[in-house]
This record gives structure tokens, C-alpha cells and sequence, in this order.
């Protein structure tokens, strides 16, 4: 089950995205967080012990929100907008 | 009321070396005093780069410098702490024919010192090293070289000294040091009046004024290292990672961060600290996205830079004063003190007990310099140590 | 062509608008540098793009200012450079690295004005890092600017007035509020009455709140100790004592805070001296009541000069750019500085009358177990930095840094320092100001190193 929960929003137009290979789709106004997190439980997983996570301040602070691009480009999850077309890889621990 | 002490010997500088010092003369069985005008190993022996790299010195250093290599994969027994010591070998990379000729140059010099250096080309790098990119045509490997901890190092061994007697005095610069009959009499922190025997003066960037107490004048500099670390990355280089004529260094910690260095970085208002400039952090991001393909993604987490004490022949000062019976002097590393360091512990302890010491140290005496007047010396750094490895930065302050 | 150095002001919420607006008034052009997207900061954010929520469901009974504050800043457009989505990452000898668009620029200013804000403060828990366990302004930013609750059940816990407007926030979104854990007793409320003569207002908008809480049945539960977050792969249920009981209730969202902490990492590199404040138990950057700082040039304003609020930052970064005009010999309107310093002085004493009623449980750190992370980038738990402390006999934070990596991580200590210095003070049984604080360094927040260096600075050349 997602751990986000839309209130608002929801008949904003799609933006599609795919996450660890599945295609998704997140909403107009969505960052990145809120789009994976709106079809997933986690984020990512933590480099050293490999616990899940899922943020936590949503503001650019705590820095517990990075997710790759399949690219490997990074991405703040939590500042960034999703765009169309992402591939958003959140399954694996430390970055290559 | 003041406090007083007395011991055989006072060592002045708690990095890595007075720290290695103590521990080995507390092993003799002397009584021992360290003093730091801060903390232990807080200075250039915790905030360099880590390199544990023979390779690339000078032909005098390498009796010092095999000497230390023993030491180090000793450190669990020695200290507790094995410092994440790790023999990943040194690569030392060649961008031109001419590198590549100064790397062959070296190998053959040092060859009979029991380094083990391995020249690869270009083909035999990408095969075995396929993860440097960049323009490289070959390198020479030293196998037996690697890294470890500053932070835990120099403080391990500062701790390990404190746990077999020494008497670790942190905070408590020492304001006096003077010739006292046959020892010498001390003025430190606060309160504490301390004789003592003999004196080690290993106070790094500080050094040169007690030297200069006792009539010896070192053209002692500072020079400022600027050091990048990327977050922590999947397993890529496996090697420490220099560069022949300099420009950039790097090793992958086990726990996967990167470590980057290769400008300087410049002093803040008070010469004693440093902070990288931004340009010259972004120099190096920048290089090492290029030279390794595997960091291309990757993000900076953090800077940091120290002061070093800097010697333009590039050789440290260690050895007997010539003006003072009972000081010993053993600092001006030029960044690339802290393999060595642990060698150079066990050789000042010889000095203190016999005199002498079994490892040649004749290139590093004090007496090798001119007399320079204390006025030409810059806090900005006069340029030593440019082309070399700057491995003793100290974390900055503001 | 070199652009001509102008005052700097960063961040563009209440504070830094509000210093923007003096500036430009007085006929500066200031460039504003900000991370966000839009103006408003955390307090004010605002979201990405329209929805059909009204600005009143949005930011309630401070709907009016959020619209003025959003509205004023807009009107400044032409008169003032504005970079969004911005990172200052680097201050040094009067000079900023700016990274935008994935190029850093170096910025020279005259004069700078530090509008930094603040982040949730916590205590680490059991289960704390599990999926679900949003800090209070995570929970808050989800549902105002990205309309989504943390959960379908969800329980507020913590201390401070933020934790009852959140909660109240998430009730009238409709989501299921399960409770409210404050971890303050209930006692410490009837402090709020020595605020009614200060922020009636602000006293009476809580009471309201608090009763339509507990009018529409959540759950209020006051002295809570011991509290774990239960879970396998996110949250499930929180755990809690309360005296002799012990209770469980399951949720599947946990929103956390215990007040707020200043950001004041830029502070520390542009030079500023630091001096330790009793009431927010942090190392604050000196500042006098003009909110100028040690370093001559450099102006504090807002919850990241210390925590004061939103209402107390517009007025700072009003004094802030009173005060940078005064010290350029422009006209700086003195009697407008007195009467703004006189509302802080207020607001202070009512921060005074808060942080009774809502105290922070210093006491949970040495209950910490030593198995609980308490930094989440390096993962290092209680019990190493504890040993740290033992094993090396560290005194000093930035040793602690040193020898166990806590604040060494991506993070830079922003979630994680203030927990280490209140175990370090802890265990060697002294007073959290004399343990240090943590040195900043940059980059204050990663940055890529293939980030390229702009050939030329100043504002003009990012346009």
C-alpha cells in the first residue's frame, strides 16, 4: 500500500514516470517524493544497513530522500519536480 | 596553585608522531608527558588526506618509510584500533610519455629498497584498473601501499598512549621551554610547571618557534590542502589513487565514500585555520568526475582543509638539535607525514634512550639549513611542497 | 562585464521578503538567492502548481498573511534579482558559490542578509527511521503544498505549538487523526496563560484548536515517555508509557517534532561568532537587536538567527534591512526600528512563556538505547557514539565527530548534531553548552561534483 495518501489534486493531469521498471503515474504538481511515494512504500534503501526509507523532513534538510535516475543521475526526491518520461530507480543502496 | 610535574621526557604535539613517541618510550618504561595546545591528533595528523603511500618519496625517506610499513598493519595489537587500515596498493597514474618516464625514472632508483613497484601501460591499466578513465597512459603500482583513518589513527594512538601512562595533557599549550640544569623546565596551560630530560618538539606548523628558543631556524611554511568526500558509493577504486607530477588523489573508504584532494586551500583570518575556496573544491569535483567514470553522478558531501608545515626541500626536520643537548626535533612533514609517522615514533624514542637511532635519518638534521631569519616565513605558504602529495591537512575552524 | 556587487539576502520566506522589500524601497537591488521554487519558505510555502483548495484551507487563520507576504514579494519583480531553486553552498572572504540551473556562480555582495529559517528538531526513537515517520513540517509541507496526508491513520507526536496546528491541520483535510502525544505533562499547559496578555490571539487560536481536537474525538495524551515507532518495513502501531501504563495504537503515519533548530550553517561560515542560547539549547550566531551579526556586513533575520516564529521574522528582516541601510548611511527610518524591536521583545517574552508550556524532554537522551541510529546518513547508532565517547575519552563534539562520523554524513549533522551533543553532554555529565558545537563546512548540501564553475559571477549573467 502507498504511504502517501492523495487529498487534493487527484484529477490533475497525469505525468508519467517509471519506477524501478514499472510504468506509473504521478500528477501535476508532484515532486518526485510525493509521486513515488503516492504508488510505493519506500524510497530508497539506506547504504548501510539496508533499511528502507521514505524521507523525512521534505524540505531539502535531512538529505534521507535521494533516489537515482536509471542514468545515474541523483535526485532529492523531496525538491525535485517530477517530469514526464523519469526513470526513477529507488530499490538498490549505495550509488554507483 | 599550581601544578607540577615531572617526567623524562615532554613531547610538544600531540599529532601522530608525539603520540607514536610517547607510546614507544612509554614501552621502554620512561615517563612521559604530551602536551597539546588542543587536542590530540586534531591538528594535520587527523585531517589528512590518509594515504599510507612509500611510493613516491624520496630515496632518503624509505629506510624511515619501510620502517613504518611494519608498523602498520600492526595496529590492532599496537593501538586497539586497526584505523581501517587497508593495503588497497598505490596506483600512481601517468597522463603523458613524459609521466610515464618519470614513474620508470623512480622505479629504477628505488629499486634494492623492497617497494615492489609494478609498471603497467596502457592496456594492462584498463584491464586491471578499468575504472580510471580519463587520458592515462600507464602507471606504477606499489602493492604493498594503501590507506587508513586519520581520525582514528592519530587519535588511537594518542588514546593508547594515554592508556599506558603517558600523561596526555590536551589544552595546554606550552608557553615556555627552557634549558634547566641538565633537563629542561616547562610552562604549560594554565598552571603546570613540568621538567623533564628531554624534549620532543613535534608541534607540525607550530614547530618552528620552539626551535626557534633554542637558536635553530627552520624556513618553516604553511601549506593549506583542500579535500573532497563524495557520499557513500558502491565499490569502484579499488586502489589509492595518485598522480605523477600531482594535481589529484583519491581513495574509496570500505564504507564506500570517496575521498578527494588536490588544490590548496587558503588560510581564514587567523593563519591557523583554513577553509577550501570554492573554485579550487569545484577544480577538483570536476577532475575527478572526469578521471573516474564511476563518480561521474556523484555528490560532494562535504570539504575540509589544515595547515601543514611545510619545508621547501620537501624533507621533514628530524633528528638531534645541534644547539641543545636533549631536544629533539621531528616535524615540518610537507605533507606526507603520516605513513612515516609511526616510524618516526619509534625512531625519536631511540634518540631519547640511545642517542642514536638504527634507521638513517642523517638527511633530515635541522643542520642542513642556512641560517633564515624567522621574517621570511608566510602564513600564505611559500609554494613547498607543490608538486607533492599533501597528505596533513587540518580541519579548518571558523 | 562584472556585475556590481549588491546586498545578498538568502532565503525568501517571511524573513527574507520581508528584508528584500526594506532593501528595495530604499532604492537597492538585492539579489535574492533561494532553494525553493517559490517565495513563502517553509511556513508560507507554496505549491507547485494551483489546486482546488483555497488559500484559507490551505494556510487557515494565517491565510492573509501567507497571500500578502506571496503578493508583496511578487510586487518586488524588476526591482530586485530573485534566483529560485538555488543553493548557496559555500561563503568565504565575502564571496558566495551559488549553485543554479547546474552551474555554480561566485557571487561578490555588499552586505548579506541570512534568512536561513529551521528544521523540525528531534530526539532519535525506536523506529524512528521507518517509512511513515515524517518529522512535523514534512507532514505539514505534504499537506499544504503537495496535498497528500503521511497516512490514512495518523498520529501526531511530539512538543511545541506546531505539533496541535498540524494535527488540527490534518482533522479539517479529513484524515483520520488517531491521536495526539505531547510529550510535555499536562500541567506545563496552564503556562500558556502567562502568554495571554502577550499573543492573546495566538493563546486563544490554540484553545480553539486543542478543543476542536478533542470535540471531534482525537485522543490527547499528555507525559508521554518511552515512545516507539512498531513496524517491519514501515509504520504500524507507536508505543508509549504514561506513568505506569504502557499503550499501543496503530496508525500508519507518524508525524515528529520536538520545536524547531535554527539553520545556521551559513552563519558559521561567513565567520560568525556563535554564543550558546539556554532557551532553544543551540548555538546561535550572535546578533544584536538590529540583527546585525559579529562580522561586520553580515545580518541575521528570522527562525535562523533563533527560533521565534513567523510573525517575528517578517519584522526581523524588516530590522535586518533597516539596519543595512543604516549602516550604508541611508535613510533607515530609527523609529520604525524601535517599534519593530519592540515586537520582538514582546515575542521573545511570549517564546519565553511557550517553551514552558511546551518543553523539550532533554531527559529522553540517556534513555536513548544504544541500539536506536541516531544519525540516519552513516547510520550510526547510541550505543557507538557512546562508545566513541568512552573509548577515545572525547569531551568535545567535533572530536566525537571526528572518531565516530556522527555529522560527518550527507546531512551534515542538521538531524543528528544536537542529539550527539546532548549524549556527549550526557555522558560525561556536563551541561550541553560546554561539549562545542559542530563546525560547518561546506558544501552545506551536496552538491555534484561535476557542477561546473560559471565564468563570470553576479546577477546579470544568470539572466
Amino acid at each position: 500500500m502507498p504511504l502517501l495518501h492523495r487529498i487534493a489534486r487527484k484529477s490533475h493531469p497525469v505525468i508519467a514516470f517509471i519506477l524501478d521498471g514499472e510504468p506509473c503515474e504521478g500528477r501535476a504538481g508532484d515532486t518526485v517524493l510525493t509521486a513515488i511515494l503516492n504508488r510505493s512504500e519506500v524510497l530508497r534503501v539506506s547504504e548501510f544497513s539496508a533499511s528502507p526509507r521514505a524521507g523525512f523532513c521534505q524540505m531539502g534538510a535531512c538529505q534521507d530522500c535521494w533516489v537515482r535516475l536509471e542514468g545515474g543521475e541523483r535526485l532529492r526526491a523531496c525538491t525535485t519536480a517530477l517530469a514526464a518520461g523519469m526513470r526513477i530507480v529507488t530499490a538498490k543502496g549505495r550509488a554507483a | 596553585m599550581s601544578r607540577r610535574l615531572d617526567v623524562d621526557v615532554a613531547i610538544i604535539g600531540g599529532g601522530l608522531v608525539g603520540s607514536s613517541a610517547a607510546l614507544a618510550l612509554r614501552g621502554m618504561g620512561m615517563s612521559v608527558a604530551l602536551l597539546d595546545k588542543g587536542f590530540c591528533g586534531a591538528q594535520a595528523s587527523g585531517v589528512n588526506y590518509g594515504g599510507v603511500r612509500r611510493q613516491g618519496r624520496p630515496l632518503e625517506q624509505l629506510p624511515l618509510s619501510q620502517r613504518a610499513h611494519a608498523i602498520w598493519p600492526r595496529l590492532q595489537a599496537l593501538i586497539g584500533i586497526d584505523g581501517e587500515f587497508l593495503r588497497s596498493g598505490h596506483l600512481k597514474l601517468a597522463r603523458d610519455e613524459a609521466d610515464m618516464a618519470a614513474l620508470e625514472a623512480y622505479a629504477e632508483v628505488v629499486a634494492g629498497q623492497g617497494l615492489g613497484l609494478e609498471l603497467i601501460g596502457h592496456n594492462g591499466l584498463r584491464e586491471r584498473f578499468g575504472w580510471v578513465g580519463g587520458d592515462v597512459v600507464g602507471a606504477s603500482f606499489c602493492a604493498g601501499d594503501g590507506h587508513a583513518n586519520p581520525r582514528l589513527v592519530s587519535t588511537g594512538f594518542a588514546s593508547a598512549a594515554r592508556r599506558a601512562g603517558v600523561h596526555v595533557l590536551e589544552n595546554t599549550p606550552v608557553k615556555g621551554v627552557t634549558r634547566n640544569g641538565a633537563g629542561f623546565a616547562l610552562e604549560a596551560g594554565d598552571d603546570l610547571s613540568l621538567s623533564a630530560r628531554f624534549v620532543i618538539n613535534s608541534a607540525g606548523a607550530w614547530a618552528d618557534s620552539f626551535a626557534a628558543a633554542f637558536g635553530e631556524s627552520v624556513p618553516l611554511a604553511r601549506i593549506y590542502p583542500s579535500m573532497v568526500v563524495t557520499e557513500p558509493l558502491e565499490a569502484i577504486m579499488t586502489a589509492n589513487i595518485g598522480m605523477e607530477g600531482g594535481g589529484i588523489y583519491a581513495r574509496q573508504v570500505e564504507r564506500g565514500n570517496c575521498v578527494v584532494g588536490g588544490e590548496r586551500a587558503l588560510p581564514l583570518d587567523d593563519p591557523d585555520f583554513s577553509r577550501p575556496r570554492g573554485e579550487g573544491a569545484l577544480a577538483i569535483m570536476n577532475r575527478a568526475a572526469e578521471l573516474f567514470p564511476g563518480l561521474r553522478h556523484a555528490h560532494a558531501i562535504r570539504f575540509w582543509s589544515g595547515t601543514e608545515g611545510a619545508i621547501p626541500d620537501h624533507n621533514p626536520v628530524i633528528g638531534l638539535s645541534l644547539t641543545t643537548p636533549g631536544l629533539i626535533h621531528a616535524f615540518g612533514f610537507t605533507g606526507a607525514g603520516f605513513q612515516i609517522a609511526p616510524g618516526v615514533g619509534e625512531v625519536l624514542a631511540e634518540l631519547v634512550r640511545d642517542g642514536r637511532s638504527t634507521t638513517p635519518i642523517d638527511a633530515f638534521t635541522i643542520g642542513r639549513f642556512a641560517p633564515v631569519p624567522i621574517s621570511t616565513r608566510t602564513d600564505r605558504g611559500s609554494g613547498a611542497g607543490e608538486a607533492s602529495e599533501p597528505q596533513h591537512p587540518r580541519e579548518t575552524r571558523s | 562585464m562584472t556585475a556590481p556587487a549588491q546586498p545578498l539576502i538568502v532565503g525568501a520566506g517571511p524573513a527574507g521578503v520581508r528584508a528584500a522589500e526594506t532593501l528595495v524601497k530604499a532604492g537597492l537591488r538585492p539579489l535574492v538567492v533561494d532553494e525553493a521554487p517559490a517565495s513563502g519558505g517553509q511556513i508560507y510555502r507554496q505549491r507547485l502548481v494551483a489546486d482546488e483548495r483555497s488559500s484559507t484551507a490551505l494556510y487557515g487563520s494565517e491565510a492573509s498573511k501567507a497571500e500578502t507576504l506571496h503578493r508583496d514579494f511578487a510586487a518586488l519583480a524588476g526591482r530586485l534579482d530573485y534566483w529560485p531553486q538555488a543553493l548557496l553552498w559555500n561563503l568565504r572572504d565575502g564571496k558566495a558559490d551559488v549553485a543554479v540551473a547546474g552551474t555554480s556562480r561566485k557571487i561578490a555582495y555588499d552586505g548579506l542578509i541570512l534568512a536561513t529559517g529551521a528544521t523540525d528538531r528531534i530526539l532519535p526513537m525506536p523506529g524512528w527511521t521507518l517509512p511513515g515517520v515524517f518529522t512535523l513540517g514534512g507532514a505539514q509541507i505534504a499537506l499544504k503544498a503537495q496535498g497528500c496526508a503521511i497516512g490514512s491513520r495518523v498520529v501526531f507526536l511530539g512538543s511545541g505549538p506546531l505539533l496541535y496546528l498540524v494535527a488540527w491541520q490534518y482533522l479539517k483535510a479529513g484524515v483520520d487523526v488517531a491521536a495526539v502525544l505531547d510529550t510535555a505533562p499536562f500541567n506545563a499547559k496552564f503556562n500558556l496563560l502567562r502568554g495571554l496578555t502577550l499573543e492573546p490571539a495566538v493563546i486563544l487560536r490554540g484553545m480553539r484548536m486543542t478543543a476542536e481536537l478533542r470535540l471531534r474525538g482525537v485522543a490527547l495524551h499528555y507525559g508521554v515517555e518511552d515512545v516507539r515507532v512498531e513496524g517491519d518495513r514501515r509504520v504500524e502501531a507507536i508505543m508509549w508509557r504514561q506513568g505506569s501504563r504502557s499503550r499501543t495504537l496503530s496508525c500508519d503515519g507518524i508525524g515528529y517534532g520536538l520545536a524547531l533548530r535554527s539553520e545556521t550553517q551559513l552563519a558559521d561560515l561567513a565567520g560568525c561568532r556563535f554564543r550558546f542560547d539556554q532557551r532553544d539549547r543551540a548555538w546561535l550566531p550572535e546578533s544584536d537587536a538590529g540583527g546585525r551579526g559579529s562580522v561586520p556586513g553580515v545580518y541575521l533575520a528570522g527562525d535562523g538567527a533563533a527560533i521565534a516564529g513567523a510573525d517575528a521574522a517578517e519584522l526581523a528582516g524588516e530590522r535586518a534591512g533597516l539596519a543595512l541601510l543604516e549602516d550604508r548611511g541611508l535613510a533607515h527610518a530609527p523609529e520604525r526600528a524601535v517599534a519593530i524591536e519592540r515586537a520582538l521583545s514582546r515575542i521573545g517574552r511570549f517564546r519565553n512563556v511557550l517553551e514552558s508550556a511546551f518543553p523539550f524532554p532533554a531527559h529522553w537522551a540517556k534513555d536513548i538505547a544504544d541500539e536506536t541510529p541516531v544519525c540516519r546518513c552513516e547510520e550510526i547508532s547510541a550505543g557507538e557514539v557512546r562508545r566513541a565517547v568512552g573509548n577515545f575519552e572525547i569531551s568535545e563534539l567535533n572530536r566525537l565527530k571526528a572518531v565516530s562520523r556522527i555529522g560527518m554524513g550527507r546531512c551534515q549533522g542538521r538531524i543528528c548534531g544536537s542529539v550527539a551533543a546532548e549524549i556527549l553532554a550526557g555522558e560525561t555529565g556536563r551541561g550541553i553548552d560546554a561539549v562545542g558545537r559542530l563546525r560547518s563546512q561546506a558544501p552545506v548540501k551536496p552538491i555534484p561534483l561535476a557542477l561546473t564553475m560559471a565564468a563570470t559571477g553576479g546577477a546579470e549573467a544568470a539572466e
